[in-house]
């Protein structure tokens, strides 16, 4: 198994007729993803990769059948309107891929997608890979690289850095350890799909023995995975990094953040809270190969 | 985040309708007294900064007559605030104070909403309380599409505490505090104190609004220079980068001059004539890859004069123009590129851009260039070929070596460097000669010198076009598409023609990217 997406699922794209969605439409593809249409308002009946282009989400799924997953490729400030109409069409996760979309927007977006029990992976993410199944978004960059460069096995990423994403993957591949699925949760400060509701994901699929998490300072995502952990809701062995020690905390919290977070987001608490939950916590990407060699070694013992 | 000034919040709260003390900005002693004059009664005066805790520094003062306004606010101007100096002060009625609470708007990233904090102790202790006594402190979550109503706000100031007209004051002063926050799309609102003066009247004293980065174009009239998450205003290099990103969204380019090196050690070229301090010039590529890189070059003791990011696939044109940016940073030792290993970029666009800055620049000090992904090894090749005559040495390396390695070797080649420092030049890049063959780009123009092309067998620009908009009339290179759809980007400004020509023909093609103000910059060092 996989999390979140599978060589069945039944994907759509939104902004296909792009230039970058008619490019990712070609890697998802060429990867695996089953792409059955794309979505561009107006340009409905042309077809791009092989892939029917239709008017509207509603159409796509009217003429192609269900939809489980839209992957978003608008421009930015077009985001809002295009995930509120894949949700009003029942669709039940959503990957925004585009930058720089309006913090309030993003609000919107997962407030209608809390009515509709849906979630979103992004915005500002490559996406996610199940290796050997299907892609979603831009991970890898050309297929033949991201069939190279991942392979299938028991590990989980998730990663607030898209090219932290595909390089934990990769150096976890080389070293001879597969992986799940990995996924880039976004960059930005309000995201649909954040760490902890990866772990949660990857505590339930039996696929996934262990889990690597590529955090950074700010939020309090890495400690609420701590949370997590200590609860009990979260079992399974973490690898984790934390990302910009060097940068000085020059940007102080508002005191407003601050009462909210209770002192949370700084690199010193990420870790600390981590340990104290007992995640493995390591200080270079070099080392969570080893370690994850070393706690899958232990695990198939036990 | 674009962080507003105390000055600018509390002009969009009194739009909103909320009471400000009566004030204006001063920017010499002189206004600051006609200002006291007016008002005609004890001013408070306030440093116009980002820098919180601005107490503590001294930026606050009181002044009884206009005369002491007048000295206390020649005080307060030039004062410095972490090297920047203070050029504006606000100069207010000072308010009757019958109780200080607190005002707050924050993006709840576990719930995913706006959250609306009040305090019923407001002022500088305000984090303290909340330590403290947690229970003094009352939290909304606000529903983004409904917005926020009276009704919430009533109960939300009745649980802290407040009763009578003063509840609904609040409770009216939260609502407009949102609507003003949304409508400028504030990611955070303080204020810090909300004073409930001795005339019954709510005020807000003090407000920091911090604007999404990402709406800021949506709001021309908050007259937002740089949409960054600064706590000083941008240096003159910063505001030279921020305009290059602005005119070319192809990718993104983020460069940051590390504030607090310069503040410790005075300007840049101090820290560099420093034998203990080694600067070096930092390109990162993608945030998270950039953060890791740069946490290794820092854990080598090294010093980053800057902190840059060049990521989602920008073209070599870019890359170039934050080269050259980096390299407007007297004193560096070495410089060192390197993003997450694994970008999915093609990263010979970078390779090409970091080429041409080097050559133009006549580097001479070392580079350890760290370009993993997709096409790395090509990337490599390019800067091994190209760069092997310049006399600072340049080190390519892809996925499999990792930061810590090449921080090793960044510092390993420093030690070898024997010392070599970057002297910022002012070195034109060879020009073009006038009115000769040539097209624009989206941000340049590519120049023909055809009397040498003329003897040119291989025409090998023709080939290195991997776009395709180069073909051979009359034996001469010319442009294959019209020179409109070259200047609206078919033209992809790889520099592949360029390169081929100067290492492989006669050195007759010139590709001019011009950084606007970066000259007069590198003049005024
Ligand atoms: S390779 Fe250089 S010299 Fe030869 S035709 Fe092209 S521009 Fe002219
Ligand atoms: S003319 Fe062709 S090779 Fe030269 S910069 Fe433009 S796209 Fe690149």
């Amino acid at each position: 198994m996989s999390i979140l997406v599978d060589e069945r699922s039944r994907v759509i794209i939104q902004g296909i007729t792009g230039r970058e969605g008619m490019a990712r439409t070609r890697l998802m593809k060429e990867y695996g993803t089953n792409v059955v249409g794309g979505v561009t308002p107006g340009r409905g009946g042309q077809e791009v990769e092989g892939v029917p282009v239709f008017d509207s989400v509603e159409e796509a799924r009217e003429k192609t059948g269900p939809v489980d997953i839209s992957v978003i490729f608008v421009p930015a400030a077009l985001v809002r309107d295009a995930a509120l109409e894949a949700l009003a069409a029942d669709v039940k996760l959503l990957v925004l891929v585009p930058d720089r979309v309006p913090i309030y927007d993003v609000l919107e977006i997962a407030r209608t997608a809390e009515d509709k029990g849906a979630r979103f992976v992004g915005p500002n993410t490559l996406g996610l890979l199940s290796p050997g199944k299907a892609v979603l978004g831009m991970i890898g960059g050309r297929a033949e690289r991201a069939r190279e460069w991942f392979l299938r096995g028991p590990v989980g990423v998730s990663s607030r850095s898209g090219g932290m994403t595909s390089s934990i993957a990769y150096y976890l591949s080389k070293a001879g350890i597969g992986l799940s699925t990995i996924v880039h949760v976004g960059g930005d400060p309000i995201i649909g799909t954040s760490h902890p509701e990866v772990m949660a994901l990857f505590q339930d699929d039996p696929e996934t023995k262990l889990a690597v998490m590529f955090g950074e300072i700010g939020t309090t995502q890495e400690e609420r995975v701590a949370d997590l952990i200590q609860s009990g809701r979260f079992t399974k062995p973490l690898i984790a990094y934390i990302g910009g020690k060097a940068a000085k905390s020059g940007t102080r919290f508002s005191h407003a953040g601050a009462i909210v977070e209770g002192g949370r987001g700084s690199y010193e608490t990420k870790v600390q809270r981590l340990r104290e939950a007992g995640a493995h916590v390591v200080d270079a990407i070099a080392d969570i190969p080893k370690k994850a060699a070393e706690l899958l070694a232990t695990a198939t013992e036990a | 985040m674009a962080k507003l000034y105390e000055y600018q919040s509390k002009k969009l709260l009194h739009d909103a309708g909320i009471r400000i003390p009566q004030g204006g900005l001063a920017g010499t002693p002189e206004e600051a007294r006609e200002l006291a004059e007016a008002l005609g009664k004890p001013v408070v005066l306030k440093i116009q900064t980002w820098v919180t805790g601005r107490a503590a520094l001294g930026g606050i003062q009181f002044a009884e007559t206009p005369e002491e306004a007048e000295e206390k606010a020649r005080g307060l101007l030039g004062l410095k605030v972490k090297a920047y100096v203070i050029d504006r002060i606000l100069v207010e009625e000072k308010l009757a104070i019958r109780a200080e609470y607190f005002a707050g708007l924050v993006m709840d990233d576990a719930r995913k909403v706006p959250l609306l904090v009040f305090s019923s102790t407001g002022g500088s202790g305000v984090e303290e309380i909340a330590r403290h006594s947690p229970d003094k402190i009352v939290t909304i979550p606000i529903d983004v599409r409904t917005g926020l109503r009276e009704f919430e706000t009533r109960d939300l100031a009745h649980k802290a505490g407040l009763t009578g007209p003063i509840q609904l004051q609040v409770a009216d002063v939260l609502v407009r505090l949102y609507k003003a926050a949304r409508t400028v799309e504030a990611r955070s609102a303080e204020v810090n104190p909300l004073v409930l003066a001795e005339d019954g009247n709510i005020y807000a004293a003090d407000c920091h609004l911090v604007v999404d980065d990402y709406a800021v174009h949506r709001h021309p009239e908050l007259g937002i220079e740089i949409a960054r998450e600064f706590d000083r205003p941008p240096t003159v290099l910063e505001k030279i980068a921020y305009k290059v990103e602005e005119k070319d969204h192809r990718g993104t380019f983020y460069f940051l001059e590390m504030a607090e090196n310069r503040a410790e050690s005075g300007p840049v070229e101090g820290a560099g004539a420093d034998a203990d301090e080694i600067l070096i010039g930092f390109h990162g590529a993608g945030g998270g890859g950039s953060m890791m890189s740069m946490d290794a070059v820092q854990a080598k003791g090294f010093k980053t004069a800057n902190y840059c990011d060049t990521s989602g696939n920008p073209p070599a044109s870019k890359v170039y123009r934050a080269a050259k940016i980096i390299l407007s940073q007297p004193g560096l030792r070495g410089y060192f590129a390197s993003g997450s290993g694994v970008a999915s970029q093609e990263q010979y666009n970078s390779a090409r851009g970091l080429v041409k800055a080097f050559i133009e620049e006549g580097l001479e000090i070392p580079a350890v260039i760290r370009l993993g992904g997709n096409c790395e090894e090509e990337a490599i090749r390019i800067l091994a070929a190209y760069l092997k005559r310049i006399p600072g040495r340049v080190e390519g390396y892809g996925r499999d070596d990792l930061p810590e390695f090449c921080a090793g070797r960044m510092e390993e080649l420093i030690r070898e460097s024997g010392g070599a420092r970057h002297a910022v030049g002012n070195i034109p890049p060879p020009a073009p000669p006038e009115g000769c063959y040539g097209f624009d780009t989206l941000t340049g123009r590519v120049s023909f010198n055809h009397d040498r092309c003329r003897k040119c067998v291989s025409k090998a620009c023709v080939g290195a076009c991997t776009p395709g908009i180069l073909k051979v009339e009359n034996d001469l290179p010319v442009l294959a598409v019209s020179p409109e759809d070259a200047r609206r980007g078919k033209c992809t400004e790889c520099l592949a023609c360029e390169i081929q020509c100067r290492f492989h023909e006669r050195a007759a093609i010139f590709i001019e990217l011009p950084i606007p103000g970066l000259e007069a910059y590198r003049k005024s060092l």
